[in-house]
């Protein structure tokens, strides 16, 4: 029904910035004195346009035609035209779910920036700036507005985590800012040279163009420098754990949920189809670097004294099954992986969240100073229990599916790195349950925790549809797999087959 | 000469008459009225006659064509520069009245020394012939270092100006030097007849000739190491006469670098490409490293200014039709952020006066959120970054110079690119994240609304972008 009003995944994707552009408008016409009028109301703004976006993409999804291999709702504007420039977009198996989980997550962190009291309204703005900006990257078919979305989101991040961050906000936040620029610079020129060698940016052509295989491997290089900072892959992941503990709570949230799933997203989209030698000539550096992600950020997760870190380093654990499972390039690691993808934007953003729950009332983040809240706070220590066993791969969440189905591609493929990756699955539950164990179980011994509150409403609604979201996940694992799977079967398809010619 | 020819040369030159004929008209005025009263009249004048000029470039000059035995080219090169230098230089004005006014500087002799140097400017980016060349930059110059230390009292702007004139001189003495031995060499001073000697075969005495032009002309743009009196220029001369040094004079000076080494010395391409590649390696990073440190915005404002310098010239580095407008495309961008940035700095005036400290921008973004949020795009955009208009400029100049094979070079601009924006970072990082207890006073209303359409324009301009860069092709691909 949709299939014909072709601006639907455009409207879908600007719906945030308008929202924001009605909360800039007000916030820089408005006297002075009403700026308190201005930040309470731009909550109710932003949660209007998240929500009215989330609604969109279910319509997008229900009227999704699975069965169908190419874009659908492809919207396409002439502009640039002189040089090949288009403004193109579109959604396949690949790329719609991503739409839906961000804006699935951005309500959620709307609703859970109950603590941000000062600046409201820029907060909002640049939140749905943000929304616009990542919900962009995923419906580009076109490489530069591909890279304008993926490096515009830098800008309003980098304001989030430096306004309404932690101590040490700034270095957080020029790290972030700086790290992934420098990664993405040098896609910006493998793009140059793809778009001089095809003619145009257009995504669905270059998706048919065969490069040399040169310069598909100095192309797979800069692609791989942008999505590596992104993901991110040890070595290039010190800036996560820096930007994850000094964003504010929803800030985190977005960044694990749905900022690290851009770089799993771009070798999905671009390296492995576009230059498909190259990816498998490359895959067992992946394989390499993957397996170190997953055994060495364990480990260093499971040493540390802050929450929010510790979970940071999981991210990056997790995001190393990711890559082991795309590399592995059959259909069960590809799905997997994007399984993956989606289950950890609802596990980790959830367990960002219960980290935001206690900080709000004690304001620390250091394990050592919790202990035993499950005495005074039975609810949370039940939904906190919840996800880290979800993080940790427990059957019956999410989170399992997609680690089994990774390491079964992996299999396929050596059974060396499935091992790697299985010793992983020990080590993520080993720090998981300790910092559980610490954290909710015990005796109270700090006197500060002794008045310290149960969940109140506002977090019940925040993480009720999480909570559903991880089971029915856990469960009824073809709801994502019926999505994906023609797209993955057909990227596989052309990937062997582009193998294949090659090797004739 | 018939009266015939000489009106249809005459037709090509209706930007400069307008120009010319305004500045002396406005002069005869203000002598004849008394200071006070003349000075906001000529003021306005002056806007209405870089306006005007501006629009004749565009519209009025209807052909195309060499004018005065070829020494003087109009086409749509110099179209595309003519309008945009004047109308830049227009909104200079406009920002410079009311700081000339606060600071006791309106005098008559601004305004018309900004037109004179218009004057200047848009014959160089006609000039086919080095006479004429050389004629248009010393008409600006000599100009731009009377406005340099236009505020006689101030001992900065005084050593600023003289600085400015000193090494300035020093610069037109290469570029002269370099002219001679061309014209030596080649046996004519017009860029058709140099061309055709290029052609025939190039000897060391053109390609020597060639690279004192080249220093000279590196000068003007203040490409590295060409830059060093940038700094100081921009951080002892008034606000509004940097915010003018920064726009109209370097696009004038870009445009006829471009001009010199792609039209005569088009066929020795291999044997500049070298010089100009350094050049801009050295300016992007002389840029960027330079402005890492600096707390004086308008000094930062100066290394920004050789950095993007250097993007340029990896644009004409490219020397391709692509280059060419790559090159105005940029030039164009870069110039809509800088006038902004510049209204943003004349904005920084406490009750004890201008204050032009980064640190001075603390909080800028809850005290005053208009401004800060402009301020914060303007940012964005010079930097490059996406989704400002500014990200587009570098991208084009990149295009091009991956276009022309030179991958090394795009990669270091890229790679410079990040490092600069560590620096424009810096500024949005004490717009937003720093707070302070320095209000501003209220700025003019011309100041306030040329920093904040500026800013919005920084997105606006995304949609539109096609136009620009559709006259920009052309000119593109008339030229070469």
């Amino acid at each position: 029904m949709f299939g014909e009003f072709e601006a639907f995944l455009s409207i879908l994707t600007f719906v945030p910035a308008l929202g924001a552009l009605v909360i800039a408008i007000f916030r820089f016409t408005a006297r002075n004195e009403d700026q308190g009028l201005i930040d309470r109301n731009s909550r109710w703004v932003a949660w209007l346009a998240t929500m009215v976006t989330f609604g969109m993409s279910i319509l997008l999804l229900a009227n999704f035609d699975t069965e169908a291999t190419g874009f659908q709702f492809v919207h396409e504007v002439t502009w640039l035209e002189q040089i090949g420039l288009g403004y193109r977009m579109g959604v396949d198996g690949l790329s719609v779910l991503f739409v839906v989980l961000t804006a699935f997550l951005m309500p959620i962190c709307i609703m859970a920036s109950g603590a941000i009291k000062a600046r409201v309204a820029d907060y909002m703005i640049a939140f749905l700036l943000l929304e616009t900006m990542v919900i962009g990257v995923f419906c580009a078919l076109d490489l530069v507005v591909f890279y304008i979305f993926f490096e515009g989101g830098l800008i309003p991040m980098f304001i989030i985590i430096g306004v309404w961050g932690g101590q040490n906000r700034v270095y957080a936040a020029f790290k972030f800012f700086l790290y992934t620029l420098l990664g993405s610079v040098l896609m910006l020129v493998a793009m140059i040279a793809m778009f001089l060698q095809a003619g145009t940016t257009d995504v669905t052509v270059l998706l048919e163009t065969e490069f040399a295989r040169d310069a598909q491997m100095w192309m797979w290089l800069a692609f791989f420098a942008s999505f590596a900072v992104k993901m991110p892959m040890w070595p290039v992941h010190t800036w996560l754990p820096d930007a994850h503990v000094q964003a504010p709570t929803a800030g985190s949230v977005i960044l694990a949920g749905v900022l690290l799933k851009l770089g799993g997203y771009g070798f999905l989209r671009f390296s492995l189809p576009m230059f498909p030698e190259a990816s498998d000539y490359f895959a067992p550096m992946v394989f390499v670097l993957s397996i170190i992600a997953i055994i060495y950020t364990s480990l260093v997760a499971f040493r540390q004294t802050d929450i929010k870190k510790l979970i940071a380093y999981s991210s990056v654990a997790h995001m190393g099954f990711v890559t082991m499972g795309l590399f592995a390039m059959n259909e069960t690691g590809v799905q997997g992986a994007l399984y993956q993808m989606i289950s950890h934007g609802f596990i980790s953003g959830a367990l960002f969240l219960c980290v935001g729950v206690i900080y709000d009332r004690m304001h620390t983040r250091e394990i050592a100073f919790y202990g035993g809240l499950v005495h005074r706070m039975p609810v949370f220590a039940a939904i906190f229990g919840l996800f880290a066993m979800a993080n940790v791969g427990l059957p019956g969440t999410s989170g399992f599916v997609g680690e089994i189905m990774t390491m079964v591609g992996a299999f396929q493929v050596s059974w060396w790195i499935a091992t790697g990756a299985a010793v992983g699955v020990i080590l993520s539950a080993m720090y998981m349950l300790t910092v559980y164990r610490d954290v909710v179980f015990g005796e109270i011994t700090n006197p500060k925790l002794e008045n310290i509150t149960d969940l109140n409403r506002m977090e019940w609604l925040i993480f009720v549809p999480l909570v559903i979201g991880t089971l029915v996940l856990g469960v009824f694992s073809t709801l994502i797999t019926d999505v994906t799977a023609t797209a993955v079967n057909h990227l596989i398809s052309n990937y062997d087959a582009a193998l294949a010619a090659s090797a004739q | 000469m018939t009266a015939d020819m000489l009106s249809q040369d005459l037709s090509l030159l209706i930007p400069e008459l307008v120009l010319a004929g305004g500045a002396l008209a406005l002069l005869m005025l203000g002598v004849f009225l008394r200071e006070d009263k003349a000075s906001g009249l000529i003021q306005w004048l002056t806007i209405g006659l870089l306006v005007a000029a501006g629009l004749a470039a565009l519209f009025l000059v209807s052909g195309e064509g060499t004018a005065f035995n070829d020494s003087f080219v109009f086409d749509s090169l110099a179209r595309f520069s003519k309008t945009a230098i004047a109308l830049v230089a227009a909104i200079a004005m406009l920002l410079a009245m009311p700081y000339l006014k606060t600071e006791n500087l309106g005098k008559i002799e601004y305004p018309v020394l900004v037109a004179l140097a218009v004057t200047g400017m848009v014959m160089m980016v006609s000039a086919n012939d080095l006479i004429a060349m050389y004629m248009g930059i010393e008409l600006q110059s000599l100009a731009l270092y009377v406005l340099a230390a236009f505020n006689r009292d101030s001992l900065r702007a005084s050593e600023a100006g003289l600085k400015y004139f000193v090494l300035g001189a020093l610069s037109s003495g290469l570029l002269l030097y370099g002219a001679s031995l061309v014209y030596g060499f080649a046996g004519s001073t017009g860029f058709y007849d140099i061309a055709l000697a290029v052609e025939s075969g190039s000897n060391v005495g053109l390609t020597v000739g060639l690279v004192f032009v080249i220093c000279g002309l590196a000068f003007k743009v203040s490409a590295a190491p060409f830059h060093m009196w940038t700094p100081d220029v921009y951080e002892g001369a008034p606000t509004p006469v940097t915010a003018f040094f920064a726009t109209a004079p370097k696009f004038a000076a870009i445009v006829l670098l471009a001009r010199v080494l792609m039209e005569p010395f088009g066929a020795v391409v291999d044997q500049w490409r070298d010089v100009i590649w350094m050049i801009a390696v050295l300016s992007m990073g002389v840029g960027a490293f330079g402005a890492l440190t600096q707390q004086n915005i308008k000094r930062l404002m100066a290394y920004s200014s050789i950095g993007n310098m250097g993007y340029a010239l990896v644009a004409v580095a490219a020397a391709s039709q692509t280059g060419l407008w790559a090159l105005l495309v940029f030039m164009s961008l870069y110039m809509v952020g800088v006038i902004g940035s510049f209204a943003g700095i004349l904005s920084m005036r406490t009750r004890e006066g201008m204050v032009e400290q980064v640190s001075d921008l603390a909080g800028l973004a809850q005290r005053n959120p208009g401004l800060g949020w402009s301020m914060t795009a303007l940012m964005f955009s010079i930097g490059g970054l996406p989704f400002m208009v500014g990200f587009f400029g570098k991208f084009f100049v990149v295009y091009a110079a991956v276009q022309a094979d030179m991958m090394i070079l795009a990669v270091l601009a890229v790679l410079f690119s990040v490092v600069g924006a560590a620096y424009y970072l810096r500024i949005v990082k004490v717009i937003w994240f720093d707070s302070s207890d320095i209000e501003f006073v209220p700025s003019a209303v011309s100041t306030y609304w040329v920093a904040r359409i500026a800013g919005l324009a920084t997105i606006l301009l995304l949609p539109v972008l096609g136009w620009l860069v559709f006259r920009a092709y052309s000119v593109g691909l008339s030229l070469l």
